[in-house]
């Protein structure tokens, strides 16, 4: 196992490396020299210019460039917001538990609601059930999650008056974070009906975010479940009579779920893709919202930073993910 | 729906048999959302290139006496505006139609660029093994360490906002599928016997690529293809509705509703149809993809 | 009574072409220490019949018969629970692909200990040492270290001793065994069957064993009943079979065994068992059956006596000719076998 992991890092390097080279190349490519850049409309004069120039390394050979760039990133430097003057890594870790907690609801909402789904319209193939899931999944597949997000706005924010519109939580209520995760701090604070205000808040993203998770989630167990259903090994579970719960939810769920988790992993990237137009759409403020206001500010240092740090992150979670289905899947466990 | 088969096959009987056409549509018909899905795109080609004959209105012309007009059966609605009109007096339904262009613009452009060039890419990966497959193949995935529409965002603003860069980007997202995909059937495919009998004939390279292997891979591609067709639109309506892509007053859907935004709790009308729009688009496009995996490659087919 | 009592057994599936009929009439008592062999082709039914027993065909299989009991119990009016009780305990059955049939997800001992759970309780210590007790029965090395090996860390002889074990965790009075050593190795092929025999004689388990082998019906049975197309054209004791055959097809199966064969090739038999789309009128067997008439293609034949095997066939063999023949077509068969005999 140890050595499975190993592996699975080395194969990552070389990714890793490629993706420095992406987020450094970002500002070199932009058009215009990246100070003119750094300096925004302002403008600059050309003495200043030519200092900057010195001062942030932009006169050396590329590939001195370049190195400077990597020992930067591996002291934890990755350069200041031109915009806040904040260093890049502190603003990102300030708001990435905003996205983290939207991220971990919006997928709990899908595998609570789309694991079962799958089951039961896998085991109850060709019923009305399993027509419908297909149907509403292959929708929230198809569904553009911008519209979707404001359509639940208009809905249950607008007609109903049940949900708030933006934010994490209600401007009464204020109090320092200890986590940076609402939930958990809005309960620390002791402050009543925070803690109900920070979920009414989390309810209409986490479903906006969550539904093409969902659908993908839905299919896949179904079809995995499908196939599991038609094993020799589940023939054989019955003919031990056991009840028909242990043999889908124990023989072959756990089997099905093999791919499952390799599909709720792969969510990962998708999740992030869709926090920056959930967030933006909720005002949530998350990385993903963070990078679209950097793009419209031209706060370029953040962008470069933040598409390194997001790059890593989703290739910790494949790393995970990979770890994990070894773990599921003796299979593989034993013969790496 | 026979009939479209029927009329289709004479012309594409010269590189198609009429007899594999017909098992095609046979498979394609048995779906019936496929072929729902068939049909909805056929209407939006249809209005996409009859817009001007079909829409009621210009798609740019603003009714200053009709703003925020709702729908013809809510009260203050008009048959004159069926579906109403936007924050500054323009035809809805009017602009949906011009709309549909766009996204079937978009989508056919990222096809085309994205299928050759990941094919190509893919080819080369695939048949001169070694140190360059390896190098396309980290590339690819450098790609997709990136969440997707991420990657497209930061692209446009590299190149500057606007619908052409829009699509440029979302071609180089969607890019890493078709090379994966036609290396791995380049390499299942070379071991066949019937490659290794076109090599030992005599064929050149560029013949085993192009002739011998490339039509035989083709199946997952064009499923591939409709999928990346769906995300396309998405995508771009996405970049749009950020403001990197199409520009106002460009009746493009995603733009469409970037405008509307501001609007969602007043007028639900302007918020509802381009979504909708998006939506049904990508819907009827994902269920005749469907339809063409279960036609085109049965191994892919999950029951 | 009998332990195991199945009258006239039909299973028919709904396909996208219509209805198919997989097993047809069946018939078969078998009683506690009985050896049971079912022979046939591949898709004659033969596993169908049992699965239908056991409860375990998918829900598009309609199952009919005018009785199927067990130790006196109706099966077909026992609820779902009731049935899951004798199933996996009383009545237990080993499948043909040892190495498909185990979850590959789950330690060998996992998936022993769990009949006993279910049917017989216990604690887990006590279940644990009667899985290593069982592994120890059916010979395999190292018991203890066993248990918590995966299924795909052993071969597939040693697999399909687990399925053993497992089917004879719970004491089952009738073991069912389908093909239990198709996909085994020749040389394990023996051991396996070694193995279940001298199981069956020490529990005084009855055993029913399904094979398209007739070399392993030889070594194993004392009935037999010869399957084809989903009906049962002969059933006798073993030995009453392998001297005088009464059925064409079973005569044609014994004449493709090597140890019996008299020529210099390896007689076989043409075609195919037919499908649903290529069932003849008249007896099933006849396009392939070397005596059929235009009786045999036009009307199905009635059984024989008990004597003749209760051969499913208008002319039963007796002494290796066909009996009720028409002389003409006799005279015929005679003149054909005698110039065989002199060209051999």
């Amino acid at each position: 196992m140890f050595r499975f992991i190993v592996t699975r890092i080395g194969l990552l390097i070389p990714t890793f490396f490629g993706v420095t080279i992406a987020a450094f190349s970002f500002i070199r490519l932009l058009p215009g020299d990246p100070i003119l850049l750094l300096a925004g409309e302002r403008g600059i004069d050309d003495e200043r210019h030519a200092q900057l120039m010195a001062q942030f390394g932009f006169d050396l050979p590329i590939w001195q460039q370049y190195l400077n760039y990597l020992g930067d990133i591996i002291q934890g430097d990755l350069g200041r917001s031109i915009v806040t003057k904040q260093p890049v890594l502190e603003e990102f870790l300030a708001l990435f538990p905003a996205t983290l907690e939207l991220s971990i609801c919006a997928m709990f909402f899908a595998v609570a609601l789309g694991l079962p789904a799958g089951v039961i319209a896998g085991v109850t193939r060709g019923s009305k059930f399993d027509h419908t899931v297909m149907a509403v999944s292959l929708t929230g597949y198809s569904m553009p999650i911008f519209w979707w997000a404001l359509l639940l706005i208009v809905v249950f924010s607008g007609e109903l008056g049940w949900t708030p519109v933006s934010g994490r939580i209600s401007y009464l209520y204020f109090f320092e974070p200890v986590t940076g995760f609402m939930l958990i701090d809005s309960l620390l604070s002791g402050e009543k009906g925070a803690f109900a205000s920070a979920i009414s808040h989390l309810i209409l993203p986490s479903i906006a975010l969550g539904t093409i998770p969902l659908a993908v989630i839905a299919r896949q167990t179904r079809s995995a479940m499908l196939e599991v259903l038609g094993e020799d090994y589940v023939r054989t579970a019955r003919a031990k009579g056991l009840p028909p719960s242990r043999v889908v939810g124990l023989h072959a769920l756990r089997n099905a779920l093999i791919p499952v988790i390799t599909v709720i992993g792969l969510s990962v990237g998708v999740l992030l893709a869709g926090a920056i137009l959930t967030e933006t759409i909720f005002s949530w403020p998350g990385i993903g919202k963070w990078m679209v206001d950097s793009i419209f500010r031209r706060d370029y240092q953040s962008v470069q930073g933040g598409l390194l740090l997001i790059a890593v992150i989703v290739m910790t979670v494949n790393l995970i993910v990979d770890v994990l289905y070894g773990l599921i899947n003796p299979r593989i466990r034993h013969t790496r | 729906m026979a009939s479209v088969a029927e009329s289709k096959s004479p012309q594409e009987s010269r590189s198609v048999s009429a007899q594999q056409l017909r098992e095609f549509w046979h498979y394609f018909s048995e779906n019936k959302g496929a072929v729902a899905g068939l049909v909805v795109v056929v209407f939006l080609i249809f209005l996409a290139a009859a817009a001007d004959v079909v829409a009621p209105h210009s798609p740019i012309q603003q009714y200053r006496d009709h703003l925020l007009q709702p729908p013809f059966w809510v009260e203050g609605g008009s048959l004159a505006f069926p579906l109403g009109t936007d924050a500054v007096g323009r035809d809805l339904l009017s602009r949906l139609i011009y709309g549909s262009r766009y996204s079937l613009y978009v989508g056919c452009v990222v096809i085309s660029i994205s299928m050759t060039l990941g094919i190509s890419i893919g080819l080369v990966a695939g048949f001169f093994r070694g140190f360059l497959e390896t190098i396309i193949m980290r590339l690819m995935d450098i790609i997709l360490a990136f969440p997707s529409l991420l990657l497209a965002l930061v692209l446009v603003a590299l190149l500057g906002p606007g619908l052409t860069n829009a699509m440029i980007a979302v071609a180089v997202v969607v890019l890493p599928h078709f090379v994966r995909l036609t290396r791995a059937q380049v390499l299942a495919e070379s071991n066949r016997d019937y490659v290794t009998s076109a090599r030992v004939a005599g064929a050149s390279r560029l013949r085993l690529m192009f002739v011998t292997i490339l039509p035989n891979c083709m199946a997952p591609l064009i499923v591939q293809a409709s999928l990346t067709f769906s995300t396309a639109i998405l995508d771009a309506a996405a970049l749009s509705f950020l403001g990197l892509g199409a520009q106002p007053p460009t009746p493009e859907w995603g733009a469409m509703l970037a405008e509307a935004r501001e609007f969602i709790l007043r007028a639900w009308w302007v918020v509802t149809w381009p979504g909708l729009a998006i939506l049904i688009t990508v819907l009827s496009i994902n269920l005749m993809g469907d339809g063409l995996r279960d036609a085109l490659d049965p191994k892919l087919k999950r029951s | 009574m009998s332990l195991l009592e199945i009258r006239n057994l039909s299973v028919e599936f709904t396909t996208a072409y219509g209805q198919f009929r997989a097993v047809d009439a069946v018939d078969l008592d078998v009683d506690q220490g009985d050896v049971v062999a079912i022979v046939g082709e591949s898709g004659s039914g033969k596993s169908v019949a049992m699965l239908a027993l056991m409860g375990l065909l998918p829900w598009t299989a309609k199952v009919q018969a005018d009785r199927l009991s067990f130790d006196g119990k109706d099966l077909t009016s026992l609820e779902p629970k009731q049935r899951r009780r004798i199933i996996g305990k009383d009545m237990a059955m080993i499948f043909q692909e040892p190495m498909t049939s185990l979850n590959p997800c789950f330690t060998v001992g996992f998936q022993i200990t769990e009949a006993m759970k279910v049917h017989l309780g216990g604690t887990r210590a006590e279940r644990r040492r009667r899985a290593v007790e069982l592994l120890d029965q059916v010979g395999i090395p190292e018991p203890e270290t066993r248990l918590s090996a995966f299924p795909h860390q052993m071969s597939g002889g040693m697999n399909q001793r687990v399925m053993i074990a497992m089917s004879i965790a719970c004491n089952p009075r009738l073991l069912i065994a389908d093909e239990p050593t198709t996909a085994l190795d020749v040389t394990i092929q023996a051991q396996i069957l070694e193995l279940l025999l001298s199981l069956q004689r020490d529990r005084g388990m009855a055993l029913v064993l399904i094979t398209h082998d007739m070399g392993v019906v030889a070594e194993t049975a004392q009935r037999v009943m010869v399957q084809y197309a989903g009906q049962q054209v002969e059933r006798r004791d073993v030995v009453g079979l392998f001297s005088t055959p009464a059925h064409p097809y079973t005569a044609a199966l014994l004449d493709a065994l090597p140890e019996r064969s008299r020529g210099k090739r390896l007689p076989s038999i043409p075609g195919v068992v037919p499908g649903q789309l290529d069932r003849p009128d008249g007896c099933l067997f006849n396009p392939r059956c070397r005596f059929a008439t235009d009786l045999c293609r036009s009307r199905p034949p009635g059984r024989g006596s008990p004597e003749q095997g209760a051969a499913l066939c208008h002319y039963p063999l007796q002494g290796g000719e066909p009996s009720g023949y028409p002389p003409d077509l006799l005279d015929q068969l005679r003149r054909q076998a005698a110039e065989e005999a002199r060209s051999a």
